[in-house]
């Protein structure tokens, strides 16, 4: 069953084509990822599902629904939520007004508290930090805190926007331990990244994209063992 | 790494010092030549005129009250810049407009008699105009924000800007428009005329200003709670960091601005009813001035920092109501005092004095 279906999008920046009639589809309780090189428009792609950015051609559909007249924050209200590219974390706020932001349109309190536990115990460090301002987090914390505000939404999709940039190897290797957990979970999962050798590891289907379009698109399996792929992506000749 | 070019700008650097760290020396030595003529200055004026205590006390007191009536305009620039950016000129109009709500509003409740009836009535009277004033402003406010600013909200900073000027003189000529150029006199109600001699030190505080002082610091702390503790501040404070990432948190990034604008105007329309009880006037440029002051104190405290404007404010008040006697100056030249501090501050400490934040992003 189709979660997210994107068809034939096309986005702008300004006057530049950045999306250039993209399609894929989400199905429930995958990991899709999307892998490509900088500026090949996988961060636009995020923010087009989201909302921040409009498509001017093409549709979105979530759930069978079309997001075309919903503004981002009603987006999250439908069951979409994001890990931002640099985890866009408050860093002025401390790590539980940043969780507690996360499930800013809920008004369920008990089953916010049941995520709180749930967050908190994928992060114990979370825990242990929750009353410090999240500014003073090292990297690896700051990602915890942004992947652990995205689930406060208790989202059915969850996008996320390079969870592995600029993190020691050995956090990453955890970061994608842990999305594989929130996989197992039940929630689906759209991972856009440029560390292609872990992303198709854990993904069950990838779509690669170069300036704004889809070039390819397989079981991660396959394109684990496709020639191009690994040429350009997972730097092997 | 080129080994050739690498020690040269190094030997530069430790020779000749930066154009940046020049001016700062350059600088540096002018505030301390002004320094030393204020002091001076202080010190000639304190030993020549040796004025009572009593005077100095009294001065005090009354910049505390005139620092409290800034402090709530002052809040609502920097809860604005806090959040856009953006510095609302306007504001000492919407402020303006407030206080003419709060004219009318003692006029009724005057031809009712409640004014001057019995306590309870005059404590009521006094509790309407500040709250029509309060809801006339939010009004102002709000359609401001609708009208003059969310239009240009993707534009250069600039732009905003420039309409804030054009609404500020808008709302100053629609008053004079519709008020006409006359001062209005505020009727103060009985509860609060009058004051008690503390003591026998001579020193004298109204009730006017006792009144002003500590409603002003109950608004504040109001304010302080609703961005400190609440959903609603807690969103206010997630916009001003990053507003796109907002509104991937599912806030709704644009009634969380209407609803700043909104707090933010509320306190200055209640500033301006308590402005009209310290002048006793009010008239359509009634706002100008104290709008501008009050963005002076702002600024002194470190705009987009709420504790800041409190600060500044209370300082700027304090400064401007001792000022003249301190440096022997008429009392006209209050204006110019407060004016002085903002350009220095300007041109010495542009964060403000207790502004750090704007040293991240926002600058």
């Amino acid at each position: 069953m189709a979660l997210l279906v994107v068809k034939d999008v096309h986005t702008y920046y300004g006057k530049i084509h950045a999306l250039k009639g993209l399609s894929l589809t989400v199905d429930e309780g995958e990991i899709v990822t999307l892998i490509g090189a900088n500026g090949a428009g996988k961060t636009t792609t995020l923010r087009t599902i989201s909302g921040v950015l409009k498509p001017r051609d093409g549709s979105v559909e979530f759930d069978n629904e079309d997001l075309a007249s919903f503004r981002a924050h009603e987006i999250v209200y439908k069951g979409v939520s994001m890990v931002p590219e640099g985890r866009g974390i408050f860093s002025r706020l401390t790590v539980f007004e940043n969780l507690d932001l996360g499930a800013y349109h809920r008004d369920d309190d008990d089953g916010i508290k049941q995520d709180f536990e749930k967050v908190y115990s994928l992060f114990p460090r979370l825990y242990e930090r929750r009353k410090q301002v999240a500014g003073t987090l090292s990297g690896g914390e700051q990602q915890m805190l942004a992947t652990g505000r995205a689930l406060m939404a208790r989202p059915r999709l969850m996008l996320m926007d390079e969870p592995s940039m600029g993190l020691a190897p050995i956090l990453v290797e955890s970061i994608f331990d842990t999305i594989h957990e929130i996989n197992q979970e039940g929630t689906t999962i759209l991972l856009v990244e440029q560390n292609a050798h872990m992303a198709l590891q854990v993904a069950h289907r990838g779509y690669v994209l170069q300036t704004g379009e889809i070039v390819l698109h397989d079981s991660a399996e396959s394109l684990r063992e496709n020639e191009m792929v690994k040429k350009a992506y997972l730097g092997m000749e | 790494m080129t080994s050739v070019s690498e020690p040269a700008p190094k030997s530069n650097r430790s020779f000749n010092l930066t154009s940046a760290q020049r001016s700062r020396i350059f600088l540096n030595i002018i505030g301390i030549v002004i320094l030393v003529l204020l002091v001076w200055r202080i010190y000639i004026v304190a030993v020549d005129r040796a004025y009572p205590i009593q005077y100095w006390a009294f001065q005090v007191i009354n910049g505390l009250v005139l620092g409290g009536v800034y402090s709530l305009i002052a809040l609502g620039y920097t809860l604005v810049y806090g959040i856009l950016f953006m510095i609302n000129f306007a504001h000492g109009e919407v402020m303006m407009m407030g206080g003419f709500a709060g004219f009318f509003t003692l006029q009724l409740m005057n031809s009712l008699g409640w004014s001057d009836g019995t306590p309870l009535q005059s404590a009521a009277t006094v509790f309407f105009a500040i709250l029509a004033g309060m809801i006339v402003s939010v009004l102002t406010g709000i359609t401001l924000e609708r009208l003059a600013y969310r239009p240009l909200r993707g534009a250069p900073r600039l732009v905003p800007l420039i309409s804030a000027i054009g609404a500020s003189f808008f709302l100053q000529y629609t008053a004079l428009l519709l008020f006409g150029a006359i001062p209005h006199n505020y009727n103060k109600p009985s509860i609060i005329s009058g004051g008690i001699s503390v003591g026998d030190t001579g020193i004298f505080i109204s009730y006017t200003g006792a009144f002003i002082f500590v409603a002003g610091i109950l608004l504040m702390m109001g304010l302080f709670f609703i961005v400190q503790r609440t959903k609603l501040g807690r969103a206010m404070r997630a916009l001003a960091e990053d507003k796109e990432t907002a509104a991937l948190m599912g806030i709704d990034v644009d009634k969380v601005i209407v609803l700043t604008f909104a707090l933010g105007s509320a306190l200055a329309g209640a500033g301006g009813v308590m402005l009209g009880f310290h002048n006793t006037v009010m008239r359509f440029n009634t706002g100008f001035i104290p709008g501008l002051k009050a963005f002076t104190a702002a600024v002194l405290g470190g705009i987009g920092n709420i504790r800041g404007a409190m600060f500044g404010s209370i300082l700027l008040g304090v400064l401007e109501a001792l000022g003249p006697s301190a440096l022997g100056l008429p009392t006209e030249y209050k204006d110019v005092i407060a004016f002085s501090i903002l350009v220095l501050v300007l041109v010495f400490r542009p964060t403000g004095l207790l502004g750090e934040v704007l040293s991240e992003k926002k600058a």
